[in-house]
């Protein structure tokens, strides 16, 4: 992630409107959703950037606006019937080029080739009807003049690369035939075929038992050092950001609440939400003697987001700054280290000591 | 859980001197397969094929295996949600494998399921009230100060708010729901209860809270559990012992600490290298990682002899054609393997690996397999000549001086009471006289094991 300003208006927008340096920019990205109860505001300013050859981890429980952002980034949300009831704002820039405002046509160009996605649950992602390969080759033949043959032959190629045996074979079974591995590894050759610059995993392994998990999450690494492309994964299991991430977005409701690299966010977190997050997780490599220390309350609604810090009514730690200032003013990014950002009201002195003194000995 | 359960001693000697609350022999749960007009049983899935656990009162019994294994059928087995194919199930030592729905009906109110879709497992129509109150009404049990105050009790007991009574489970969140879920299956006050993957379906942040409320419940009502889960986390932070399966079989049973911390059996070692640790610092580490080759196969025409024998780096040609014996080679340390992780070869005659364990063993680190060979050598060595084994106070030597007298036992329904009498015993504490056979420290130990079988 490039140095930014220090202050957290000036971030999401340098210099809005210029291309970035960055591969994918995303700045103060909003996805609302007028519904009958209100306007659901799923992403609500968010901003980050990517560099070809990284992986950025989105961390963040269910409803945080996680999915959200990566349908932004696809496009998706402007598809069909749904276009309608979607209000996006903000700049995504892909490459040089900036996709909010495209044209849809435009951005449909780029879908799968410039930048393709894998989705949680391949059963449902995969149409049942058309084998693998059908599908595969489909993907190919929308932004390749070739014929048949020639795409044929590229998807069996894309299904032996991501481990799949005897691909000449299975090429030809439907995706039901498949087990849930395999199936999640034909999601990935045909995300691949096009060799997008840019991928997004949506939650790629969470429907996975281990084993499983540990191959796909290899092969994306495999690949990404192969084709130097930009991931941008999506979990909530820290233990895979922990695994894959170069750097790590933890969102809460819509927002992020801490961005830096993988160390800085496993090493020296500065948000409660992330201490919150890191307490919750039993350890297989810790003693187990301490008891879990969760997160107390339940995610926001993201209709009704609590007013000030989104996070308060769930923070230890929300009386510490005077006043009721958590209550009442939304803290913004703040830089507090080289390339890690929080957006928290505690002090830096405050958060450096609860972090050491308190929630670090218990982890 | 109780600070007691949590020190290492105590975890392997604590529970054989409990009670035997559950206990399962040989049971099987296979569903037909039918084909054609006549609808002909052509194969049947063998979800459970054979497995012998039991579960002593007030401990946790974590079972964890991949999707296929048939934990989730094991955990509907032994409540009689279904009915099993064979073997037999006795719980506080009456036989309930073949009780008609009438004789089961008394003993529901002693196990209690907590399922893991909390969406799905309560009704919609109904009110919280109605839902947590059902059991007393179909038990007929009348709790003291009425059902609905004993209701709101067991809602603030399980963190809900008394005034929750009359709203529907919609108006609630996974995690609160699941929370219902618990308060109902605690309502009749259960011996046992099952709980399958009780938290799988919640964020992190709540599933912390969920685990933490079954800790506590199981210190205030002196509960019994068994949690079926696919995360070997979750499992390690819940359970005193655990049992880990693999295609309609426990492969290996063991106490918490023994079981992560020198694992026997290759596919659990596989299991838990694959678990993804919160630390970036350990990805540099990453060389221990053992990748499993391909998936599990299936369950309807499983593997001969060991079943893991095709996915496995060590399996040799009597993997493919005996299938081993879950026997106890160190105290509390069931595995079923004839070469077994960290001890003495089992088969060490068979040295020559088949073709799919070379292709498999290409997947493990050199420095995994260096490292197995070296402690497998040293566990040999101690065996080969016992003498030494007294000497060195090291952990294992200590070990392998209980070697000689654990009897190699099969736990299969046929040969048991004997040799189970006297592992019992030295599953207590380590003893440094390897030639006494005789359990001293305790008494009741065996006999109670003996009365059950």
């Amino acid at each position: 992630m490039t140095e930014l300003s220090k202050t957290g208006a000036a971030l999401g927008e340098p210099a809005p409107g210029n291309a970035p340096d960055a591969f994918l920019a995303v700045r103060d990205l909003k996805v609302h959703f007028p519904t009958d109860d209100g306007l659901v505001k799923s992403v609500d300013g968010l901003s980050f950037e990517v560099e070809k050859g990284k992986t950025l981890c989105i961390v963040g429980e269910s409803g945080s606006g996680k999915s959200v952002t990566s349908l932004a980034i696809m496009g998706l949300h402007r598809l069909g019937a749904r276009g309608k009831n979607v209000q996006m704002s903000g700049e995504i820039w892909l490459g040089g080029k900036e996709l909010v405002s495209a044209d849809p046509d435009e951005v449909r160009r780029l879908r799968g080739r410039e930048m393709a996605m894998i989705f949680q649950d391949p059963l449902s992602a995969m149409h049942p009807y058309y084998t693998i390969g059908n599908q595969i080759v489909e993907a190919y033949r929308v932004h390749h003049d070739v014929n048949k043959k020639t795409a044929r032959k590229r998807a069996i190629e894309m299904l032996d690369r991501v481990g799949i045996p005897e691909p000449d074979k299975r090429v030809d079974g439907y995706p039901h035939e498949f087990s849930g591995g395999m199936r999640q590894r034909a999601m990935i050759a045909m995300a691949l075929v096009n060799n997008p610059e840019l991928l997004i995993a949506d939650e790629p392994t969470t429907a996975l038992d281990v084993t499983v998990q540990a191959q796909i999450l290899d092969l994306i690494r495999d690949l990404q050092k192969e084709f130097g492309s930009a991931v941008v994964l999506i979990t909530h299991d820290l233990g895979v950001v922990a695994e894959i991430a170069d750097d790590v977005l933890v969102m809460y409701g819509g927002r992020c609440v801490e961005r830096g690299s993988v160390d800085d966010v496993f090493e020296r977190p500065q948000h409660p939400y992330t201490w919150g997050l890191l307490g919750s997780m039993p350890r297989i490599d810790r003693e187990t003697s301490e008891r879990l220390i969760p997160v107390k309350g339940q995610p926001p609604s993201l209709i009704n987001v609590p007013s000030g810090c989104a996070f308060h009514p769930r923070c230890p730690y929300a009386d510490i700054p005077k006043g009721d200032v958590t209550r009442t003013v939304r803290p913004e990014l703040q830089q507090v280290g080289g390339g890690h950002f929080s957006a928290c009201h505690l002090s830096p002195e405050d958060r450096t000591r609860i972090w050491t003194e308190e929630i670090a000995p218990k982890l | 859980m109780s600070e007691t359960k949590k020190t290492d001693a105590d975890v392997s000697t604590a529970p054989d001197e409990r009670e035997v609350l559950l206990k399962v022999e040989g049971l099987q749960k296979h569903f037909p397969i039918r084909k054609g007009v006549l609808q002909r049983q052509v194969g049947a899935v063998k979800a459970v094929d054979g497995i012998d656990f039991e579960v002593r009162k007030g401990e946790t019994l974590g079972v964890v295996g991949e999707s296929g294994c048939g934990k989730s059928t094991m955990g509907r087995v032994i409540t009689r949600l279904q009915e099993p194919t064979g073997g037999s199930i006795h719980f506080e030592g009456q036989d309930i494998t073949r009780l008609k729905p009438a004789g089961m009906r008394p003993l529901r109110r002693d196990i209690q399921m907590i399922f893991q879709d909390p969406y799905g497992s309560l009704n919609p129509r109904h009110t919280i009230g109605g839902i947590v109150s059902a059991p007393f009404r179909l038990q007929g049990v009348e709790p003291e100060g009425g059902v609905k105050k004993e209701v709101q009790r067991l809602l603030e007991l399980v963190g809900l708010s008394p005034e929750h009574y009359n709203r529907y489970p919609h108006e609630f969140s996974g995690g609160q729901r699941q929370r219902i879920g618990i308060a109902r299956a605690l309502a009749l006050k259960p011996k046992l209860v099952v709980a399958d993957e009780p938290v799988s379906a919640l964020d992190v942040s709540i599933q912390a809270q969920v685990v933490n409320l079954m800790d506590d419940l199981q210190d205030e009502l002196g509960l019994t559990y068994v949690i079926i889960a696919h995360d070997l986390s979750v499992v390690r932070h819940v359970s005193d012992r655990i049992a880990v399966m693999y295609l309609g079989k426990i492969v290996e049973l063991a106490d918490r600490t023994s079981l992560y911390e020198a694992p026997m059996h290759p596919y659990t070692k596989a299991l838990m290298s694959a678990v993804p640790v919160p630390d970036p610092k350990r990805r540099g580490a990453k060389s221990e990682r053992i990748l499993l080759r391909g998936d599990v196969p299936s369950p309807i025409s499983p593997p001969s002899g060991c079943r893991f024998h095709t996915r496995c780096w060590k399996a040799t040609e009597v993997c493919k054609t005996t299938e081993p014996q879950l026997i106890e080679l160190r105290p509390g340390q069931r595995v079923a393997c004839h070469h077994p992780e960290n001890f003495a070869d089992q088969a060490p005659q068979d040295t020559v690996l088949l073709s799919v364990a070379k292709e498999a063993a290409s997947l493990v680190a050199d420095e995994v397999l260096a490292e197995s060979a070296e402690t497998s050598a040293a566990v040999a060595a101690e065996v080969a000549s016992p003498e030494t084994a007294g000497v060195a106070d090291t952990e294992v030597s200590e070990e392998v001086s209980e070697k000689p007298e654990v009897k190699i036992t099969k736990t299969g329904p046929g040969a048991k009471t004997e040799d189970q009498s006297t592992h019992s015993g030295a599953r207590g504490t380590a003893r440094p006289t390897p030639t006494d056979p005789q359990p001293t420290d305790e008494p009741e130990a065996p006999s109670q094991e003996s009365t059950d079988s």
